[in-house]
């Protein structure tokens, strides 16, 4: 036995050892305790995030009905085909197996990807839209599809599509942008949200919550079992939504609208300001939006030069042209200054010579000497441009701002654009310098023309004011908005004069073509010629009927219009549609529309500002700023 | 000479055939997961294993400790010759891969023989340090222990194995302080392997240069003796940077992570998280045995060898860890106790690095799973799968019971 090996001191040796791997232990033990008790509930937070992926369930979108309960948008089943990747690598790896079963090419490959890096604990939408013959051949390959997710979607379908495309608008994914916002931060990555039309007016209620459910899935991502149903979240549907439109008179508008020409019709009801008819052509089909555009079919819609995305009844603005003249007669009357069968000084002799200049009417020969009632019927430019010197300019900017014609209506639907027109003298001011302008505007302005352009959803408002008691009913597709206190404040007998006159129009004036063809149905109207200098004057026609208690008023314009005498027919047709009158006879009636040649052809000063005299420049304006990028594909 | 039963330490034997037994059980547990893959019915190897084992422990049982110290140089030059053979023919495989620390024939894989090696080193040691009088009192007579060791240690960084030379080096230093060696000498020895951690900061590594020297004024060792260590530790602190560039990257990774397991959450990170996630969520009951999601779900990477113990961790909670490392105290304690009672120095110094050898293996892959310790692939005694290791740990415990039994027929066991 060796020294160091004495018993005594091998004692103090196992002593240390033992200490030392109690020591030890203890850390250990510890260390364990820290984990295992102590953080236990994030570890345990950690494990299902781990494991448990949440799979959105969309909520199905509310259906979109008109007055009857016919359906504007509805849902109809739908697959959709996603992955739940492991991570990048596997994704890769899954997309190569899955590419030549649904026909993903590089890009579509690429465009999966990057779906991926933004959520890579969701789901990864591959086929938003999936045909079952696909879903069939997945369903097959399943195994060596290591988290292929299949999952019927309710899908937006609108079963009219074209012909109310504008005013149902359109559902596409929601973007980055639209998540920063308040109003969708609650969408999740992918959601759906209505893009245009009422499907974004009335996106919060159509929209419903989506629901989630989890699914366990391995490391390797393969889809193990559900989750406990106690996790899932049931999606809430969105709610349904009932419009004011007649969708038979909408069927009838498309039908009859002349073929290959772009306008927009509107028809509201005076009384309540409830949109019948929203009509914008050329349209586009909102079926091909859902599950994300075509880029092709994107491309030709916003790079045509038809604009067919735009709503021409609320987002272009057209000079008003001869339709504005019951708006200038209004405020003469409301003024005090004319009665009905007040005459001006100068007999129309087919032109009125003011300053150096010779402001012609539309009617070369002269209409004479007439009554107010007379020149509404004529639309004789030499009374009113009379009449608007007798306003004077100042109280015309004042009155027409106070009739909205300033301000957008306010209708339910995104996008509506600002008329044009001045807020007062200060704008002549700007655009042609201090005192370098002449009362010779008041001129242009008399007649619709100048610095003017309304849309057609504010005439139509104007003219539902004439039809009904005066007051202003804000158009509305879905819920009555809160009332303007706007009123033409125009006596009773003054506004019976003002319709007796637009009866005029149709029986003996300048609409003579469209004048009564049905003994009991009498229509009020007024002609109106929007000046042009990029081609054929754009053709106004806003009327309404019965005359004498209207129940309904319908606007339209037509582009480009003046060699096809088309819309006051068009109008007529969808008033008697509307009235249970007889179409038939509407369909042969030719409109005489007024070969106005109102003076912006011959500039009253040089350098008007463009923007606001043409049509144009209102329709090469970009549409709406949310649609002028296309939304991201989903294949 | 038949074994009679009374004969056998029963503690000892007890605690292994426990921690056997819950080792298989973890194992059992560890291939069930939701996709079965072929860890699904690796106990069934396990079993054959631990029969092979309790084989092995039987014949070594046999085997007198007097025998045993005769037959040790040859086993540690058989156990040396295995590992420059598997330097130049070794394969990766297992949790090995991309390593050269497997023996194969064919398709055959035979094994690791770096585990066996261990255990020859253990007795090489214990033989040396047994045959001296006195304890090494200087450095000059820590050299022969420190070529023992240091000649596997060499073999096995090569292959690359550095689990396995840390497990030499804490197995080294452990018998030295069972032979006497003092503590001071042990400190003076360790010091390079300091030297070389701090060398990554200029500031620290001044420091402990500083303080080795105060310790040198101290202690008084040989002047040669002196100036070597201090020579020793500057030549540590020159070559660490150069050092840390040839380790291969999964290495510097590995103690990368361990520092900060978030660096890289999906490639090097993974594991400790995947484990503490494991542990942690385990909380004090655990999940139910087999039914661990994290396990079921293949989130945990080889659990059934190197991260087996989150496993226990996950589905048996707190409680069941505190089993296992109560099993595992007892197991050390036990051994410890033998050591002390051995009726001879080779015997005690054996078993002793038996003890140190085991319980390196413990802390080191318990530690690991919850980032206590960087992360090396060495295998947990009893519980984690492999033939050689198995094979090593019942030649442990076999030599342990003899010489349990020994002492106690030579009657110095005091009851």
């Amino acid at each position: 036995m060796t020294q160091s090996f004495h018993p005594y001191l091998l004692d103090r040796r196992w002593r240390v050892a033992r200490n030392v791997v109690w020591a030890v232990l203890g850390v250990v033990m510890l260390a364990f305790f820290r984990t295992q008790i102590l953080e236990h509930g994030k570890y345990q937070l950690q494990s299902e995030t781990n494991r448990l992926r949440p799979i959105p369930l969309p909520a199905p979108r509310g259906i979109i009905t008109d007055r009857n309960g016919k359906v504007l948008a509805e849902n109809v089943p739908g697959y959709t085909v996603s992955l739940l990747p492991a991570g990048e690598d596997s994704l890769r790896a899954a997309l190569a197996r899955l590419a030549p079963v649904v026909k993903l090419d590089r890009a579509g490959v690429e465009r999966v990807l990057v779906r991926f890096r933004r959520a890579p604990y969701l789901p990864v939408t591959v086929l938003p839209n999936a045909k079952f013959d696909v879903v069939a051949a997945l369903e097959e390959r399943r195994l060596v599809l290591p988290g292929l997710l299949i999952q019927p979607e309710p899908k937006r379908h609108y079963p009219d599509s074209g012909l109310i495309a504008h005013l149902v608008g359109y559902v596409g994914e929601v973007t980055e942008t639209e998540r920063g916002q308040r109003r969708w931060a609650a969408v999740r990555l992918g959601g759906l949200v209505g893009k245009d039309g009422l499907e974004r007016e009335y996106d919060d209620s159509l929209r419903g919550a989506d629901g989630v459910r989890f699914v366990e899935v391995s490391a390797l991502g393969h889809v193990v079992r559900e989750a406990g149903a106690a996790s899932t979240l049931r999606p809430a549907p969105g709610k349904a939504l009932r419009t004011t439109i007649d969708l038979d008179l909408q069927r009838y508008v498309a039908q009859i609208f002349p073929a290959g020409r772009r306008g927009a019709l509107l028809a509201l009801n005076p009384n309540t300001g409830e949109t019948l008819a929203l009509y914008s052509a050329p349209g586009f089909d909102p079926n091909a939006f859902v599950g994300g555009v075509d880029p092709d079919y994107w491309r030709r819609l916003s790079e045509s030069e038809s604009h067919p995305l735009m709503d021409r009844t609320i987002q272009a603005s057209y000079p008003p042209g001869s339709t504005w003249k019951l708006a200038v007669a209004a405020i003469a009357l409301k003024r005090g200054l004319v009665t009905f069968r007040s005459r001006m000084p100068i007999p129309c002799r087919g032109g009125l010579q003011y300053g150096n200049r010779f402001f012609r009417c539309w009617s070369p020969g002269g209409h004479g000497e007439l009554t107010l009632t007379d020149a509404i019927a004529q639309s004789c430019d030499v009374y009113f441009y009379q009449l608007g010197l007798k306003v004077g300019l100042t109280s015309l900017l004042e009155e027409a701002g106070a009739w909205g014609f300033r301000a957008r209506t306010g209708i339910d639907l995104p996008g509506e654009v600002l008329p044009k027109f001045p807020a007062g003298t200060d704008y002549y001011d700007r655009f042609y310098g201090p005192r370098r302008w002449t009362s010779a505007v008041t001129l242009n302005l008399a007649i619709g023309q100048g610095e003017n352009a309304q849309t057609l959803v504010n005439m139509v408002r104007f003219y539902q004011m004439l039809a009904s008691d005066g007051r202003a009913r804000t158009p509305y597709l879905v819920h009555p908005l809160a009332n303007s206190s706007m009123s033409l404040d125009l006596t009773p007998d003054q506004l019976a004069g003002l319709r007796q006159a637009l009866i005029n129009v149709v029986e003996r004036g300048t609409a003579r073509g469209a004048r009564r063809y049905d003994s009991t149905l009498t229509i009020a109207g007024k002609t109106g010629t929007a000046q042009n200098p990029h081609g054929p004057a754009h053709g106004w026609f806003i009327g309404f009927a019965p005359a004498d208690k209207p129940e309904i008023v319908v606007g339209a314009i037509v582009e480009f219009a003046r060699e096809g005498p088309y819309v006051a027919p068009l109008v007529t047709r969808v008033i008697a549609r509307y009235l249970g009158g007889d179409t038939t006879v509407a369909s042969n009636l030719r409109l005489v529309l007024p070969t106005d040649t109102a003076p912006h052809p011959m500039q009253v000063l040089p350098g008007p500002p463009e923007q606001d005299t043409t049509v144009t420049d209102t329709t090469t304006m970009p549409p709406d700023t949310t649609r002028a990028t296309p939304p991201p594909r989903n294949r | 000479m038949r074994p009679r039963l009374r004969e056998i330490d029963k503690p000892l034997a007890g605690a292994a055939l426990a921690l056997a037994l819950y080792g298989l059980a973890a194992l059992y547990s560890a291939g069930q997961t939701d996709v079965p893959t072929f860890v699904a019915t690796i106990w069934h190897k396990q079993l054959i294993w631990l029969a092979v084992g309790l084989v092995a422990l039987i014949l070594i049982f046999r085997v007198s400790p007097r025998l045993l110290e005769w037959a040790t140089p040859y086993a540690y030059a058989v156990a040396l010759l295995v590992l420059v053979v598997t330097l130049m023919v070794g394969s990766g495989g297992g949790t090995a891969a991309g390593t050269r620390s497997w023996i194969t024939i064919g398709n055959l894989r035979l094994g690791q023989p770096s585990e066996l090696a261990k255990l020859a080193v253990v007795l090489m040691l214990a033989r040396w340090l047994a045959e001296r009088r006195e304890a090494p009192a200087t450095l000059r007579e820590l050299v022969p222990p420190c070529l023992i060791a240091g000649v596997p240690i060499l073999l096995v960084i090569l292959q690359p194995d550095l689990g396995s030379a840390i497990v030499f080096i804490t197995v080294l230093f452990a018998m030295l302080f069972w032979a006497g060696t003092k503590p001071s000498l042990l400190l003076l020895l360790g010091s390079p392997a300091i030297g070389l951690i701090l060398a990554f900061s200029t500031v620290a590594w001044g420091a402990w240069i500083i303080l080795l020297f105060a310790l040198l004024l101290w202690w008084r060792p040989y002047v040669w003796e002196g100036l070597t260590v201090m020579l020793a530790n500057v030549f540590m602190g020159v070559i660490a940077v150069p050092f840390w560039r040839r380790l291969a990257p999964y290495q510097q990774n590995r103690l990368l992570a361990f520092l900060n397991p978030e660096v890289d959450p999906r490639a090097t990170g993974w594991h400790v998280i995947q484990s503490k996630i494991a542990i942690g969520a385990g909380g004090l009951f655990g999940k139910g045995f087999t039914h661990g999601p994290q396990k079921r779900l293949a989130f945990l990477p080889a659990q059934h060898t190197d991260f087996i113990f989150p496993v226990v961790g996950e589905e048996l909670g707190f409680l069941g860890v505190l089993v296992a490392l109560a099993l595992f105290a007892a197991f050390t304690l036990i051994l410890l106790r033998v050591a002390r009672r051995a009726a001879d120095p080779f015997s005690s110094l054996c078993v002793f690095g038996i003890a140190g050898l085991l319980f390196t293996h413990i802390v080191e892959n318990v530690g690991m799973t919850v980032n206590l310790l960087p992360i090396t692939g060495i295998p947990l005694p009893f519980f984690s799968y492999g033939g050689s290791f198995m094979l090593t740990c019942a030649l442990a415990v076999g030599i342990a019971l003899r010489v349990a039994r020994e002492s106690r027929q030579s009657g110095y066991a005091e009851s």
